[in-house]
């Protein structure tokens, strides 16, 4: 047996001595394939995992505390931190509870903008997960192709606002820019690209592959009910037959007006879920497309008028006086929104990420919870995990689609 | 004096409030007849203590001791298949009790509802795992967040935090950086308590400048030989030699001179 000190502590992976001859290693929190900071104590007979226990906190920096102790409009460029795949599905998410709970409304160019912004990001994961997801099951070399378009769709993001992987592009109330000269085109090329390298570069690749099929086919098999009664949300759902789809269901900004579609799998597995994927990036253009003449037709009014909430225009700052008083309260104090709480859920790329917000009527929240999809899809972990080998744990934690930033906030 | 800082709530709170400030609600309506939250409500009958709809989403305030039957009949009768979230808001300072909500979704119907209940410091709360496994890390990291104990968990143990770390970080008497154990955390486990004045306490701020630290800062006008210790009483500002500048050809400047 092992006698852990100060200079050697227990190590669970030297534990060979036990009867019933099972080992128990440490998958992580370095490991490349534990997407971030997981650490998952895996006990195996064999090559079979009969324990899972995923062991998360390494990527904790207290984003619910900070945002007790922030003033709303200082809080959002925080939650870019969270789900930094996708920085403004999560200032969106935020930013739209914020509404709710001011019962404010942003004007119609700010919300084409925003879902633009939300589907672009929503490509831009989703691209990131094909790469990634290739990766660690052995396609290197889709993971290149996928990071090049990936690399368009951030220079479009960078051409908005300015930042390529924490945007905060979105305000409480609006967004705080209008879309650049030219944008709108690069958009439709990007658009047209990413449809194209679907079918011709990672369909082709990937969807009909032998080895592909082998190593996804019936890994992960998640039935509809373990799927709701773990929480599992977005593609995790929808992969399990369960058509559920926020966006359509509980509608926001202007999805209620665009045509697409909810694609749903019933495979329950891997590679069911990787179809999603890949035909939810196609829904995704297909809205893009449709926003952009959406966009033209609206007026240039961007973010919403409250003057108790949201500051007025840079316009009328510097030339109204009473716009500048309001202004500089908001900026040194704060908005004060009303006493009551708000749970407010969005389709993020990677499932339902809600965010609870309870207000004293302060201008500090007086608690903040983010229902983050991950957290919940990590917990799921400990199920789906048992009995399958060791050699689909990788695959198995990648069609999770975690991102540490949202588990451990 | 040194000014009174509440003990009970160490949060950020506004420094200046408007005498006349009215704080607005949110705004709540009754439970319309016929609707499928009525109907929920029925099948609830007495176990619910008030409820209402806030944008869209029935709120129910019930006993603690009931929640794990009220969300048994919302699951079972209401078809409330999925536990979206779960968690508390700390009332110590006020109220002294927590409270707890469970965020509920009826996928047919695309109706959630929150569950919430007010729960006295020191009391348990029964698991719902059995109901919901999503819940499993939720009351975890309720447990851990808050210290609410749960009852028939099947492993409450700490999930975000260390599992000796000391106190529970989303309570309101817990400060923003850290409070004193936190900041030996790392020296203790490490090292040992013993070297706590050796190491000093974790500096939690990155832009934190310290006069007192010869080896990383120097200060102008004052610079001391690198690692010596700082004594205020021998602090004496240093006086730089000034460049004479040794007028050699002397023919020259004269010249200059007379230009002038």
């Amino acid at each position: 047996m092992q006698v852990p000190n100060k200079l050697t502590p227990f190590f669970e992976n030297l534990n060979f001595e036990r009867d019933d001859n099972t080992m128990v290693i440490n998958f992580g929190p370095q490991h490349p394939s534990a997407h971030g900071q997981l650490r998952l104590v895996l006990e195996l007979d064999g090559e079979q995992v009969v324990k899972a226990y995923p062991d998360i906190g390494y990527l904790h920096r207290g984003i619910e505390k900070m945002a007790e102790n922030m003033t709303y409009n200082e809080f959002l460029p925080t939650t870019d931190r969270l789900d930094y795949i996708a920085s403004t599905s999560n200032n969106y998410a935020y930013a739209l509870a914020v509404e709710k709970l001011l019962g404010i409304e942003a004007p119609r160019r700010a919300q084409a903008i925003r879902t633009m912004l939300l589907e672009l990001n929503r490509v831009i994961s989703h691209l990131f997960f094909i790469a990634t997801h290739a990766l660690d099951v052995g396609a290197m070399s889709v993971f290149l192709y996928a990071f090049r378009e990936r690399e368009f769709g951030m220079d479009l993001m960078e051409d908005y606002c300015g930042a390529r992987l924490t945007h905060s592009a979105v305000r409480i109330g609006g967004v705080p820019l209008d879309l650049p000269e030219g944008w709108l085109e690069n958009l439709a090329a990007f658009c047209d690209k990413v449809d194209y390298e679907i079918e011709h570069t990672y369909g082709a690749l990937l969807n009909e592959n032998r080895i592909w099929k082998m190593r996804l086919e019936d890994v992960g098999v998640i039935s509809a009910e373990d799927a709701l009664n773990w929480g599992c949300t977005g593609i995790m759902l929808r992969g399990s037959g369960v058509k559920y789809d926020i966006r359509k269901e509980e509608p926001y900004e202007l999805y209620p007006e665009l045509d697409f579609d909810i694609p749903v799998s019933d495979r329950c597995d891997s590679y069911g879920r990787f179809r999603l994927y890949m035909e939810e990036m196609r829904q995704s253009t297909r809205i893009l497309r449709q926003l952009i003449p959406i966009y033209k037709e609206t007026q240039p009014q961007l973010m919403a008028h409250a003057p108790k909430y949201i500051s007025a225009t840079k316009e009328d700052i510097m030339t109204q006086n009473y716009a500048l008083m309001q202004h500089f309260v908001l900026v040194a104090q704060g908005m004060r929104p009303p006493r009551g709480e708000v749970y407010v859920p969005t389709e993020s790329p990677k499932g339902e990420l809600g965010f609870y917000i309870k207000s004293e009527g302060d201008p500090y929240a007086y608690r903040l919870k983010c229902r983050a999809p991950s957290f919940f899809h990590t917990g799921l972990l400990q199920e789906l995990l048992v009995g399958t080998y060791l050699a689909d744990v990788v695959t198995i934690i990648g069609t999770t689609n975690i991102v540490f930033g949202e588990v451990d906030r | 004096m040194r000014k009174y800082v509440p003990k009970d709530n160490v949060q950020k709170k506004a420094y200046y409030t408007d005498r006349y400030h009215v704080v607005p609600k949110v705004p709540q309506s009754e439970v319309v007849e016929g609707t499928h939250f009525a109907k929920v409500l029925e099948a609830l009958e007495n176990l619910v203590l008030s409820s209402s709809v806030q944008l869209g989403q029935m709120v129910l305030h019930i006993n603690p001791k009931d929640n794990f039957e009220v969300i048994k009949i919302l699951k079972e009768q209401c078809g409330y298949t999925q536990c979206s979230e779960q968690s508390a808001v700390d009332y110590l300072a006020k109220e002294n009790e927590f409270e707890l909500f469970w965020q509920l979704l009826n996928i047919n119907e695309a109706k959630r509802v929150r569950v919430v209940c007010r729960l006295a410091k020191g009391e348990a709360i029964e698991s719902i795992v059995p109901l919901f496994n999503s819940a499993n890390f939720a009351e975890r990291e309720m447990f851990d967040m808050f210290g609410i104990k749960v009852n028939n968990h099947p492993f409450l143990k700490r999930i975000i935090m260390p599992d000796d770390w000391e106190g529970h970080p989303l309570l309101k008497t817990y400060p923003l950086f850290g409070d004193e154990a936190a900041s030996w955390y790392e020296v203790d486990k490490i090292f040992g308590k013993e070297y706590r004045d050796i190491i000093g306490p974790e500096n939690r701020d990155p832009a934190k400048i310290d006069m007192k630290d010869t080896k990383r800062f120097s200060r102008i006008g004052y610079e001391v030989p690198f690692g010596t210790e700082y004594n205020a009483d021998k602090e004496v500002p240093i006086e730089y030699s000034e460049t004479l500048l040794v007028n050699y050809n002397k023919k020259a400047s004269k010249q200059l001179d007379e230009r002038k």
